[in-house]
């Protein structure tokens, strides 16, 4: 570190984040490296950090002979205006050296409100922000992670889009590039080319888009015989596959401070807004065993005192029970907690909770999403009072005496009588404290929250109408004066940055004028509502000429192209419309335990068992 | 009765900026890795006994640091420095490891060190100048304390004062470290006023050496 940098560390909060040398990095001799990567994710490093997947990538790409993978995350305001005073660009934090002269600059974008801070690490790295600016000196800039389901609102920046998986593809493209460094005359446009063959990755450049004189798109044209949709990439076999038990451990809290477990990916269950729980199908899990094995392993080598059980739906995961004892046993001689966020509210639930929390109790967050029976049956949330209720009375007997309950405003259907059902259903779960508490002397903490729902691409739901900020705005009125009970506390989200992801997740390639617009007025660390201001986006958008609302408010055709119709998750747009049609007579859809529904997913298992038999 | 281990150790580079609360964190889950039982507190949230003799500020190096963790019966020390310096992030090294005979509340003297940058040109006998001003009777600084600010005299409370060197220069000394506990923030503020010309554009310092009342290396 030398003395410049030093200066601007005195002056900047949490120095930490920018300084690298934590127990577990990366150091490579870079005289015996090729390729270098910087694995960029536009948050902050407490998110960063606490992030599954950075740690697979960085582990993966790490384990390649010659290549050097390295952190970079988006420094908060006050280091950026030292960065930009000081002329200093964006640094690999395990090297400190300038990523404008690496070979790859790879973003994990999980969360549209980080749209403008892909621009801006970009532009503080030095690099031309826009795709079309750069030739074959610049870094190739890639990204993957769940945003790029919907890829086009960033494709005026991004070369290269992973959709799905990344484990197997990124070693395909790293030797790509490998390749293509050893020909002095290669261009970018050839690499571009040659990539768009590898399966699963989206060259925004090599599609044209034509548009209706209403705004809608009249065809999606592929060029070079880019393929037509991308299918996404999956890992077929969890349990073979990569897991990080021996990682960075930071020395500065996190948001998520803990070893952690993947149980499985995709998801049973259909919720028809949800998104993840569609795009990863089909479900994969890891056996019991690999868990416990692994969880011990990340444990020891860690020396966390927490270990989380993550999953979409964790109390979905066939041998729970057995799983929990095997960690358990070893667990709670240690100290350790276990922890199972993503847990369905059922007496099952509790009991486990019971069972694993022995060293620390922390509260109970369930998600019913909907105040009524008829708009969960709407949504296919197969969650009834009646069960909930139970929960809640095994909990309060248990000792619990908080409770947290999520709920979404806007969902499709919902009507006035939906919403004061919320207020009624916070009351229910008071009254069955007020009867079956074990200890009242604390008094009951009831915690209510919403959110404005955003209709999502690959759902369901995704031709649907947001309802506008003024429209939440009364609901949150209303369920507030429904809510009558002192130990009931209700908190709602800003339906602003709700407002703007929306318009961003169903964005196609147009909206890169306004991305750009919005960032060089001021936007960036959008997630963060401190941060965030409306304006900054309103004026983004007049400025271009765009209508957000044509993006976030208006219900689409069913025949309409969608942006993201140029990527597959494996699941069929008919399977789409029917689940979409059934939530409108309000029909449950069995999950995938009960009976498979034909989504079309598990022929992508097909595809991946063909693939490794090539 | 806490089977207790006094660890020195050093803090320096990358590591001087992880706060206090995070070094606690860091040196527990270094422990644990070293295979290190500690032992816990009773109640409902069970944590271990850690305790630091005076919490270093971010961005301030030792050389000196001393902390006090209680064993679990079946602890394996042996070997613990080297073990434990292996499972750190850089920066951080365990110089040495015994059983604690003395109480953190007999430090009262800290020799740090320090290096002051100047970007213009200074005056020739600038360290000079330096010592003129520390070996003042009577050097006032404002103070946080926790009646708020307050004026003390840091005069009886920094003693064997060096200042060597020209465009940069280095600083030596030995200051109260307990009642009142003083830091390089406060012996650059005497920097001010009259002799803010004085006052570096940046400065790094570093901790030594812990002392007892009768100047006598404590440990």
């Amino acid at each position: 570190m030398d003395n410049k940098f030093q200066r601007i560390l005195k002056k900047v909060q949490k120095p930490a984040r920018y300084t690298g040398g934590e127990y577990k990095q990366i150091i490579k001799d870079k005289s015996v490296v090729d390729i270098r990567v910087a694995y960029c994710f536009p948050d902050t490093y407490e998110i960063g950090m606490s992030n599954l997947g950075l740690r697979i990538m960085y582990g993966i790409i790490n384990g390649f002979d010659r290549v050097w993978c390295e952190r970079v995350f988006a420094p908060w305001q006050d280091m950026e205006a030292e960065m930009r005073s000081a002329g200093l660009t964006l640094y690999g934090l395990e090297s400190g050296d300038p990523i404008s002269d690496f070979d790859i600059i790879s973003f994990s974008v999980g969360y549209e409100l980080s749209y403008t801070n892909v621009l801006n690490m970009l532009d503080l790295s030095g690099v031309n922000i826009r795709a079309a600016d750069r030739d074959n000196t610049a870094p190739l800039i890639i990204a993957g992670g769940s945003c790029c389901y919907n890829p086009e609102p960033l494709s005026d920046f991004i070369d290269l889009f992973v959709v799905g998986d990344g484990e197997e593809v990124i070693g395909e493209i790293i030797a790509l590039v490998k390749e293509n460094k050893k020909c002095a005359d290669s261009s970018r446009e050839e690499l571009l080319k040659a990539a768009s063959k590898i399966k699963g990755v989206y060259i925004p450049s090599q599609y044209d888009i034509t548009y209706n004189d209403d705004g809608t798109i009249n065809e999606v044209l592929p060029k070079n015989d880019a393929p037509f949709p991308v299918i996404k990439r999956i890992v077929s076999d969890l349990d073979s596959s990569y897991y990080p038990a021996d990682t960075i451990v930071p020395s500065m809290g996190l948001v998520h401070d803990r070893a952690v477990l993947e149980l499985f990916r995709g998801c049973i269950r259909g919720c028809r807004f949800c998104q993840a729980g569609h795009t990863n199908r089909p479900v994969r899990s890891r056996s019991c065993e690999t868990l416990v094995s692994q969880g011990i392993e990340a444990l020891e080598r860690s020396g966390y005192d927490e270990l989380a059980l993550l999953s979409l739906s964790t109390s979905d995961y066939a041998n729970l029970s057995k799983l929990c004892d095997g960690l358990i046993s070893w667990c709670e001689p240690r100290k350790i907690n276990l922890s199972l966020p993503s847990l369905r509210a059922d007496n099952f639930s509790v009991e486990l909770m019971e069972q694993v929390q022995k060293v620390r109790k922390s509260g109970l967050t369930f998600a019913p999403e909907a105040g009524s029976q008829r708009l969960r049956d709407v949504i296919n949330k197969n969650l009834t009072q009646e069960d909930l209720l139970k929960t809640c009375r095994v909990a309060f007997e248990g000792g619990w005496n908080s409770i947290k309950l999520y709920f979404m405003l806007g969902l499709p259907t919902e009507t006035d009588e939906d919403i004061i059902g919320i207020a009624e259903l916070a009351h229910a779960v008071f009254y069955t404290w007020k009867q079956y508490a074990k200890n009242k002397n604390r008094g009951a903490r009831i915690t209510v929250s919403t959110s404005c729902f955003v209709p999502k691409p690959h759902t369901p739901f995704q031709w649907e109408a947001q309802i506008s900020i003024d429209e939440y705005l009364r609901r949150v009125q209303l369920l507030k004066a429904s809510m009558k009970s002192k130990a009931i506390t209700y908190n709602w989200h800003s339906p602003e940055q709700g407002f703007v992801e929306a318009v961003l997740a169903r964005g196609d390639r147009r909206l890169g004028c306004a991305l750009e617009a919005a960032w060089k007025s001021g936007a960036r660390l959008d997630s963060w509502s401190e941060c965030f201001a409306l304006n900054h986006w309103t004026d983004a958008f007049a400025s271009c000429g765009i209508d957000p609302a044509f993006y976030a408010l208006r219900e689409r055709n069913d025949h309409e192209v969608l942006p993201w119709s140029i990527v597959s998750t494996g699941i069929g747009t008919d399977y789409f419309k029917n689940e979409r049609l059934a939530s409108r007579q309000g029909t449950k859809t069995t999950d995938c335990l009960e009976g498979c529904t034909n989504c079309g997913a598990c022929e992508l298992m097909q595809r991946a068992e063909d693939k490794n038999g090539e | 009765m806490v089977n207790k281990l006094r660890l020195r150790y050093s803090k320096t580079g990358k590591a001087k900026y992880i706060s206090h609360l995070d070094l606690m964190a860091t040196m527990r889950r270094a422990l644990t890795r070293a295979g290190v039982a500690l032992k816990y507190s009773e109640g409902f949230n069970p944590h271990p006994y850690i305790s630091v003799a005076m919490p270093l500020s971010v961005g301030l190096e030792s050389d000196c640091e001393l902390m006090d963790i209680g064993l679990a019966t079946d602890s394996k020390v042996v070997d613990l420095p080297e073990r434990l310096s292996g499972l750190l992030p850089e920066g951080l090294v365990i110089t040495e490891s015994y059983t604690p005979l003395r109480k953190f509340s007999d430090i009262s003297w800290l020799e740090i060190t320090g290096v002051l940058y100047y970007d213009k040109a200074m005056p020739d006998d600038l360290a000079q100048k330096l010592m003129q001003r520390y070996s003042c009777q009577n050097i006032l600084i404002s103070k946080k304390t926790k009646r708020g600010m307050s004026d003390i005299d840091i005069s009886p409370h920094i003693r064997d004062v060096e200042f060597h060197g020209g465009e940069k220069i280095t600083f030596r000394a030995k200051i109260s470290a307990q009642n009142p506990t003083l830091g390089p923030d406060n012996i650059m503020a005497a920097l001010d006023d009259e002799y803010e010309r004085l006052a570096p554009d940046y400065a790094a310092f570093s901790r030594y050496e812990l002392f007892d009342e009768s100047i006598s290396v404590f440990r």
